[in-house]
C-alpha cells in the first residue's frame, strides 16, 4: 500500500479504522521465531524492555508475563494467591464462562485490526482477582515484537471480581535493532462491583512500527478502573481509543496519558467513557508533546444518568515548528443534572516561563528542558512510591537525545 | 554596583522610560516609589534583562561591566536576582527544585532550607513552584530562592502585595537576612525595592529613595521623608515640586 493512503485513512475517526493492506505488508507473528526462554534475551533487549517498566528480574511483582512474538515465553505467578495469570488460549479452554467475557466490550468485527485478531490471533494473557482479594504489587506484562516485519495479534482479559483490586503493567515494544513491525492488542476490562484495577502501559517501539490497540472497559457499581498510558519514543502510527462503559452507580474511570511525539510519529489517541449509571465520575487527562510529530488528543465524555461528573484536560506544547497538536474534546449530555468539563490548551512553552528560570541562571535550552521534565512529570494515581519514581525516571530518559 | 545613565526604554514600540539615571553603591538599598504605570516595573526588568524591553538609548553598568547587551541568565549569573511581583506557575516543578536550580555552582549551607523551616513553610519545598500559592506564599517562595542564588543586587518588585500584616514580619525578615541588613560594616548586598505602600519600610531599612513618574525619576533623597510626603500631598507634590 501507498503511505498516503495510509495517511488519508489516519485522518479518519478511529471508528472508521481499518486497513486490511497495511496488515497484510506483514508475515504473522505465528511465522517468526518463538523465544524458547527469557534468558535467551540479550542484555540490550533486556534493558529496552525495563524502559517500558517490565523488569525480567519480577522483583517487587506479583507475576510476569512475556509474550515475544507469538509465543509466551514466560508466564509465572510466584506462588501468589488470589490471583490467576495465564495465557488467554490456555483459560480459553479452561474456562467455559469466559466466552461470556470474550468480544464483549471490543467488536470483533468492528474494523481489519479487530477481524484480524480474531482470525489469527496470536495468544494474550488472562489476569483475574479473585473476589476480595487484593494484590498489593503489580503483575507485569510484557508485549513484544522481536522478529523484524512481523505483525503480533494480541487479545487480553483482564477481570477483576468483586471488591477486589489488581495492578498491572503493560510494556510494548519492540526489539531494538527492529524497525518495522505491527502490533494489534484487543484488551477487555471488566470491573466487578466495588473492584479496583489500576493499569498502566508504556510503549517503546521502533520508529517503523504500527500500532493498533482496541480497548474496552466495563466498571460496576464503586468500582473503579485506572488507566495511565505513556509513549515517549518514536513510532510511525499508534491509534488508540478505548471504550469504558460505567455501568453502575458511582463507578469511576480515569485516564492519564502522556505521549511524546517525535518527528514522523502519528499518534492518535484519547478515549471515550460513556456514564451510564448514577454518581458515575470520570477525568480524562493527557499531556502531549510534539518533537514534529503529529498528535491527535481526543476524548469524548458521555452523561446518560442524573449526578454524573466528567472532565476533560488537553495540554499540548508543541517544540518544533513542525509539530502538530489537533485536540478534540467532546462533550455530550443527554440529562440536565450532569456536571461535565472540559480545558485544552495548545501551543509552545510560555516565554514567561523559560525567562522565570533564566532569571534564575538557567540558559535558554535548560529552562526549555527543565519545564518539558516537569510537563512530563506527572504523578500517578494509583502507583506506588517506588513505581512512580520509576517512571519519572523512564520519562527523564526518554527526553535525552530529543 | 549598578550604575543606569539616561536609559531610555520602549515596550512595543511605546515609550515607557524616559532618560532613567540610578547609581546604587555596594551595600545600599534604594527604594523606589511611583504610581501604577509610572514605569518601576518596567525598570527592574530591564536592568535584568527580560525581552521585549527594548533600550532605545542609554546603558547599564553592573559590578562595572556593561550589561546593555548581556543575556538575562549571565546577568544572573553575575549577581544579579529578582522578587517577581507576580511569578509564572510551572507545573511539575518543585519549589525544592527550583532551589537546586538557584544555588546551582554556588557554595550554599541550606539556609534556603533552614529558613522554611524555621517559618513554617517546609511543606511547600515538595508543591509545584506557585500553583494555587497565596500571595504572601509567592513572596515566601520568591524570597527563598533568593536566598538559595544569594545574589549581590537583588531588585524586589513590591515585595509586600499581597502580603497580610503576620507575614510582612517575616518577609522583611527575609528581606533583611538578603540584603545582609545585620551586617553594618562592609555590607556587600545591594537592592532595589519598589514599593506602592511604603509598609516594608518598616521593616527594612533603605538608605535612599527615588520617585518615578511617567518614564523619569523626578526626586531622590530620604526615603523615610520622600515617602511621608507622598503620603501627606501624593505625586502630584513632587510634580509642582519639580516645576
Amino acid at each position: 500500500m501507498s503511505s498516503v493512503t495510509h495517511e488519508e485513512n489516519m485522518k479518519k475517526p478511529v471508528s472508521q479504522g481499518g486497513d486490511e493492506a497495511l496488515i497484510r505488508r506483514f508475515s504473522p507473528a505465528s511465522q517468526a521465531e518463538p523465544l524458547k526462554n527469557a534468558e535467551l534475551l540479550e542484555k540490550d533487549e533486556v534493558e529496552k524492555l525495563k524502559d517500558t517498566g517490565f523488569d525480567l528480574s519480577g522483583e517487587g511483582r506479583s507475576g510476569t508475563f512475556l509474550m515475544a512474538n507469538c509465543g509466551v515465553t514466560k508466564c509465572a505467578c510466584g506462588g501468589v494467591r488470589g490471583v490467576e495469570l495465564m495465557p488467554v488460549t490456555e483459560a480459553l479452554k479452561k474456562y467455559g464462562w469466559l466466552k461470556e467475557y470474550w468480544w464483549q466490550l471490543v467488536e470483533a468485527d468492528k474494523d481489519a485490526f479487530t477481524k484480524e485478531t480474531e482470525r489469527g490471533l496470536d495468544n494474550g494473557y488472562f489476569i483475574r482477582a479473585l473476589p476480595g482479594e487484593r494484590i498489593v504489587y503489580p503483575l507485569q506484562t510484557c508485549l513484544y515484537i522481536r522478529s523484524d516485519n512481523t505483525a503480533q495479534r494480541v487479545h487480553n482479559i483482564v477481570i477483576a471480581e468483586e471488591g477486589s483490586e489488581l495492578h498491572v503493567i503493560t510494556g510494548c515494544a519492540t526489539h531494538p535493532h527492529l524497525t518495522s513491525g505491527l502490533h494489534i492488542g484487543v484488551s477487555e476490562f471488566y470491573v466487578k462491583k466495588g473492584a479496583k484495577i489500576v493499569f498502566t502501559m508504556i510503549h517503546n517501539w521502533g520508529e517503523d512500527v504500527y500500532v493498533r490497540p482496541r480497548t474496552g472497559v466495563r466498571v460496576e457499581e464503586d468500582g473503579v478502573f485506572l488507566s495511565n498510558y505513556i509513549t515517549l519514543k518514536g513510532v510511525k502510527s499508534i491509534q488508540t481509543y478505548p471504550v469504558a462503559y460505567l455501568t453502575g452507580t458511582n463507578a469511576l474511570a480515569r485516564f492519564n496519558s502522556v505521549i511524546v511525539a517525535p518527528k514522523g510519529s502519528h499518534i492518535d489517541t484519547g478515549a471515550k467513557v460513556v456514564l451510564e449509571a448514577p454518581g458515575a465520575k470520570s477525568e480524562i487527562i493527557s499531556r502531549t508533546i510534539s518533537y514534529g510529530g503529529r498528535i491527535i488528543a481526543r476524548g469524548h465524555l458521555v452523561g446518560l444518568a442524573k449526578g454524573v461528573k466528567a472532565h476533560l484536560e488537553c495540554q499540548g506544547l508543541i517544540l518544533s515548528e513542525e509539530g502538530v497538536i489537533h485536540a478534540i474534546p467532546e462533550l455530550e449530555a443527554h440529562v440536565a443534572d450532569v456536571d461535565m468539563s472540559h480545558e485544552a490548551a495548545v501551543g509552545k512553552i510560555a516565554k514567561e516561563e523559560i525567562e522565570y528560570l533564566m532569571a534564575r541562571g538557567l540558559s535558554e535550552e535548560e529552562a526549555t528542558s527543565t519545564i518539558v521534565r516537569g510537563f512530563l512529570n506527572v504523578e500517578i494515581e494509583g502507583l506506588s512510591k517506588e513505581l512512580n519514581e520509576e517512571l519519572k525516571s523512564i520519562a527523564t530518559e526518554g527526553q535525552k537525545g530529543m | 554596583m549598578l550604575k543606569i545613565e539616561d536609559l531610555w526604554v520602549d515596550i512595543h514600540g511605546k515609550e515607557v522610560l524616559r532618560g532613567i539615571n540610578l547609581h546604587i553603591g555596594r551595600g545600599e538599598t534604594h527604594c523606589l516609589f511611583g504610581k501604577n504605570g509610572s514605569g518601576k516595573t518596567t525598570l527592574l526588568m530591564t536592568i535584568m534583562g527580560f525581552s521585549g524591553y527594548e533600550i532605545k538609548q542609554g546603558r547599564i553598568s553592573f559590578k562595572g561591566q556593561d550589561i546593555t547587551k548581556t543575556p538575562l541568565n549571565e546577568r544572573s549569573a553575575m549577581g544579579a536576582g529578582l522578587l517577581f511581583q507576580r511569578p509564572p506557575t510551572l507545573r511539575g516543578v518543585k519549589l525544592k527544585d527550583m532551589l537546586a536550580v538557584c544555588r546551582r555552582g554556588k557554595d550554599d549551607s541550606g539556609l534556603a532550607e533552614q529558613l522554611a523551616v524555621k517559618y513554617g513553610f517546609d511543606r511547600f519545598l515538595e508543591r509545584e513552584v506557585n500553583l494555587g500559592f497565596s500571595g504572601g506564599e509567592i513572596k515566601k517562595s520568591e524570597l527563598l530562592q533568593l536566598l538559595a542564588q544569594n545574589p549581590d543586587l537583588t531588585l524586589l518588585d513590591e515585595p509586600e502585595s499581597g502580603v497580610d500584616i503576620e507575614n510582612l514580619q517575616i518577609i522583611g525578615d527575609m528581606i533583611r537576612k538578603l540584603l545582609q541588613k545585620d551586617i553594618h560594616r562592609n555590607r556587600q548586598k545591594s537592592g532595589l525595592i519598589i514599593t506602592h505602600t511604603g509598609f516594608i519600610l518598616n521593616y527594612v531599612a533603605a538608605d535612599r529613595g527615588h520617585v518615578m513618574l511617567d518614564g523619569q525619576i523626578y526626586c531622590q533623597g530620604n526615603p523615610l521623608e520622600i515617602f511621608e510626603g507622598i503620603q501627606k500631598y501624593g505625586y502630584e507634590e513632587c510634580v509642582r515640586c519639580r516645576q
